[in-house]
């Protein structure tokens, strides 16, 4: 294993933790979704967005709209350790007056667009990267997309557009985890043959195991995967990824952990913590987690 | 009777000179506001180069088409797709562009309103919505484009700024205005033409009601294609009864001019409020709930009554709902008695 893959693998046992100590903290949060997402969250701002606090302003950084915004408590927890904000306003998840609500807003910074409206996202992301294409600028645009929120008409009519305007800076990631609300996508509102679907709309379709970063990190890389056509990466992940109790369960869709599971949680892992820096190059460690 | 000319301001003079006749607008050069929207835009855009143009496949409709025919590379057709359309403007208004999205009114604040609501008004972005096919202006359209109800849901939006021109001049005026503004803006326009009012120098201000015609005993405040309804109205008041009618053309509904409202609840003492537009939280409603907490003197409201409306030319089709200028004239009596019951002063000797 390489280092900058250890410690993306790291950096997302770490996430989790945050994940979990908000959603706690918080008394309420969408724990499945944040789980399976959080890997492609965590190579998304390590390893592909140029953006930063820094350059947040800046015309040309890239673009990351994520269109399920319900998982949001993995976006702070990625924002807060890539320095948008101090770690510790994640506390107030959830309190009166924080800007830290249950979806994510401008208000805090380092977030694009206010989304929680299920199927707004691909369609803001296709002005972003019209509105690239125009200005001549090298921004790129990412959309993180729930497979629930596939059902939703306004996506399609997104993904319509963004092969008619040829938005090849523009990249939609499914996080593909099978579940949603009241069951498997599957039994509620079939989306399958998903990839089908998104290449007959005109997208390069790529299909990864979206909870290991050593994909995510060679299939990011790759995009455009092709010119003149926007990018789609069906990302296969586990809703609750990381938690063996809480993995492919609907029922912690929106589940607060008691305190014993959480304390379970994170036994499991402070575990897979202790077993990867086992494995890992103590030096390179120490010099790559700030 | 001769029209007293004095009292009406920035009309124009071959307007006023007509309003008395039978026919008003016979000879009044008349345009869709929709029209003059997209000659407006096309001033706007070559003005301003961070201006672009969205539309549902209604360019040719609109006649934002030759917008994009000066502007290829700044005009997007996203087909029937309103929704998208909606939250699209959102994302290229958060880079800095001013995208004016355009599509019938029925489908900018209903077919899309959760996008309008949630990726451009919570945000408040900076897009505007031109919006066609306000109000019944569709008349011969039916009930599916007619948008009855669009300055209602739009003003109960948090952040929104609600804007409905009388006629081409002003309109064009409100086009610049919007584009000015930071911040979403709806600007609703008619399908069908409506006689040009006012003239060029109309002091058009966003949020500032204007008044068209001066009066002291009621005032008879009117949006869009209504003002030319409530000109005629306050004329013929004039004329008959010798009724002198305010009339505050009031272009934004949201921000509502509460001060011009106040000033005329005050000075004249009674109010209709006419608009094509349900009665239910449209201008009528915005000025009830002004007028209720400062000062309740007598109201009534010209709108469309819970119902939806038949199919038919246009006129023909707003005067069997009540909005043209007879209605406007029997509301206005209506009001008047009601004012003189409200006003008469109370005997003390009586109660004691
Ligand atoms: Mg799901």
């Amino acid at each position: 294993m390489d280092d900058t893959v250890a410690h993306l693998k790291l950096k997302s046992i770490r996430y989790r933790k945050s994940v979990l100590a908000m959603i706690k903290h918080g008394g309420a949060g969408h724990t499945g979704g944040s789980l399976s997402c959080v890997d492609i969250l965590n190579v998304l701002y390590n390893h592909v967005l140029n953006v930063s606090p820094d350059n947040f302003s800046h015309p040309n950084r890239d673009r990351y709209v994520q269109s399920k915004g319900h998982s949001v408590e993995a976006l702070y927890a990625v924002l807060a350790e890539r320095g948008f904000f101090p770690a510790a306003h994640l506390e107030t998840l959830n309190t009166f007056q924080s800007h830290f609500v249950g979806h994510p807003t401008r208000k805090v910074n380092g977030i694009e667009q206010n989304t929680g409206a299920l199927g707004h996202g691909l369609s803001v992301a296709v002005g972003m990267a019209l509105a690239a294409k125009l200005d001549s600028s090298p921004a790129r645009v990412f959309a993180l997309l729930g497979d629930g929120e596939l059902a939703e008409g306004s996506s399609w009519e997104a993904a319509m557009t963004a092969a008619h305007y040829r938005l090849d800076n523009l990249t939609a990631i499914v996080d593909r985890n099978g579940l949603q609300i009241t069951g498997p996508t599957e039994e509620v509102n079939a989306l399958e043959p998903l990839p089908d679907k998104f290449r007959a709309f005109g997208f390069a379709v790529r299909q990864v195991d979206g909870n290991s970063v050593e994909q995510l990190l060679r299939v990011f890389l790759e995009t455009p995967f092709e010119t003149g056509k926007p990018s789609l990466i069906l990302a296969r992940t586990v809703k609750g990824c990381g938690i063996s109790f809480m993995e492919n369960n609907v029922k912690w869709h929106h589940k607060v952990p008691n305190d014993v599971e959480y304390a379970s949680a994170l036994d499991e892992l402070d575990a897979a913590e202790a077993q990867l820096l086992e494995q890992l190059n103590p030096n390179a460690e120490v010099s790559s987690w700030n | 009777m001769t029209v007293n000319a004095s009292v009406y301001h920035y009309v124009k003079p071959e307007i006023v000179a007509a309003l008395a006749s039978d026919e008003p607008f016979a000879n009044a050069k008349q345009q869709a506001t929709r029209h003059a929207f997209a000659e407006a835009i096309l001033e706007v855009g070559e003005a301003n180069p961070n201006v672009v143009v969205l539309n549902a496949d209604v360019s040719k409709s609109i006649g934002t088409n030759k917008f994009a025919e000066k502007f290829p590379e700044r005009e997007f057709n996203f087909g029937i797709a309103e929704q998208n359309m909606m939250a699209a403007a959102a994302g290229m208004a958060s880079t800095g562009l001013i995208p004016f999205a355009c599509t019938y009114a029925v489908f900018a604040s209903m077919r899309a309103l959760d996008q309008v609501r949630n990726s451009i008004h919570y945000p408040r972005l900076n897009v505007k919505i031109a919006a066609s096919h306000s109000g019944i202006t569709p008349g011969p359209d039916g009930v599916t484009h007619q948008a009855q109800e669009d300055i209602s849901i739009m003003r109960a939006l948090a952040n929104s700024c609600v804007i409905a021109p009388a006629d081409s001049p002003t309109t064009k005026q409100a086009v610049w205005a919007a584009a000015e503004y930071n911040g979403p803006v709806y600007l609703s326009f008619t399908r069908d033409p409506v006689p040009i009012l006012f003239d060029d120098d109309f002091p058009f201000e966003l949020g500032k009601a204007v008044t068209v015609r001066d009066g002291s005993d009621v005032t008879i405040i009117a949006m869009r294609d209504l003002v030319a309804q409530a000109l005629v109205a306050a004329e013929r008041l004039a004329q008959d009864s010798g009724v002198s009618a305010r009339v505050l053309y009031c272009h934004t509904i949201k921000p509502l001019d509460t001060e011009a409202v106040l000033q005329a609840a005050k000075e004249t003492g009674a109010i209709v409020v006419a608009e094509n537009n349900v009665t239910y939280g449209g201008l009528g409603s915005a000025v009830a709930e002004l007028l209720v907490a400062n000062n309740p003197i007598p109201m009534r409201q010209i709108g469309v009554k819970d119902t939806f409306a038949e199919s038919g030319p246009y006129l023909e089709v707003i005067d069997k709902y009540g909005l043209t200028s007879p209605h406007i004239v029997r509301a206005t009596h209506d009001v008047l008695d009601h004012k003189a019951r409200f006003t008469r002063p109370v005997s003390l000797a009586a109660v004691a």
